[in-house]
């Protein structure tokens, strides 16, 4: 029961944030570059080398998920590399979950109408 | 003695759409009436401690169910569904809407698509929801949370109280 109570406190969140971090996922190039520096930590460089786009597009896509507080930036010598914030990545997994359970909850109650028409019937 | 029976959901946020499979242990027909007779629908379709109520169905296509989400305390939340196209036993198809008590609907809703198999007396159920817009999805999430709090406080308090007496 208490996994209802925690999105509450997030959406209120959604709503402050700048931007939404649903939009941040909502495009496939940035849903890739995701993908990639959950691996490892890159620079915008070596991410830029993994798609067939210029280097100011995947600045652009960075700059929107760092504004989502998705990824994050930090400097080792001249290079910055980003990585991902996993626990920013989780609230996104949170949220659609309660979809889920909602859903969970539906089918287990058909279930036991199912199962009683059933009986009936016998 | 319980089957295990298959269950999917997976949200496509780009394409806005959820993709949701259940199996359930029992023949096509009946999963098919609990799906779309209002008086089987209302007996599962709300998330407990919610109800639903259909305030009248017409089971055709261009026909309507106009129904309510009912929370504990009795807030009524009303929607609309209209049957876009229905292929007996197999699909059916309804625009739904969130709608005030007189039943002018709020645009935009979302597009819903039911799938319906069965194999060795069990049914599968695909269903495919469109939404066009992503808040719609929040309000609906939103209505169910609040409705959830609200009646675990009113647990709380009636556990406090029953704990004052003891």
């Amino acid at each position: 029961m208490r996994i209802y109570l925690q999105p509450i406190g997030f959406s209120k969140k959604l709503n402050i944030m700048r931007r939404d971090i649903f939009q941040a996922i909502a495009d496939p190039t940035r849903r890739a570059i995701i993908t990639l520096i959950a691996l490892q930590a890159m620079t915008p460089n070596a991410i830029a080398e993994n798609f067939h786009t210029t280097r100011q597009s995947v600045s652009k896509h960075l700059r929107i998920l760092t504004e989502c507080e998705l990824v994050k930036q930090e400097q080792q010598g001249r290079e910055i590399y980003y990585s991902l914030e996993i626990e920013k990545m989780k609230e996104i997994d949170k949220w659609l979950d309660q979809f889920r359970k909602i859903w969970e909850t539906r089918f287990n109650q058909l279930d036991n109408l199912l199962s009683t028409i059933k009986k009936k019937k016998k | 003695m319980t089957k295990n029976l298959q269950f999917d959901f997976t949200v496509d946020k780009a394409a806005k759409t959820v993709y949701i499979t259940r199996e359930f242990d029992a023949e096509l027909s009946l999963v098919w009436d609990a799906f779309t007779k209002a008086e089987l629908i209302d007996q599962w379709i709300a998330p407990k401690p919610m109800t639903s109520k259909t305030k009248y169905q017409d089971f055709k296509v261009g026909g309507k169910r106009f129904y309510a989400m009912v929370s504990l305390e009795g807030q009524e939340r009303w929607a609309i569904q209209e049957y876009t196209s229905i292929t007996p036993k197999t699909n059916f198809k309804m625009y739904n809407a969130f709608a005030d008590k007189d039943e002018n609907p709020e645009l935009p809703g979302s597009e819903w698509d039911h799938t319906f198999s069965e194999q060795n007396g069990t049914t599968k159920v695909n269903i495919v929801i469109y939404n066009e817009s992503l808040e719609r999805l929040e309000r609906i999430l939103d209505g169910f949370t609040q409705g959830m709090k609200m009646s675990l406080s009113n647990l709380e308090n009636l556990l406090a109280t029953l704990s004052q007496r003891s």
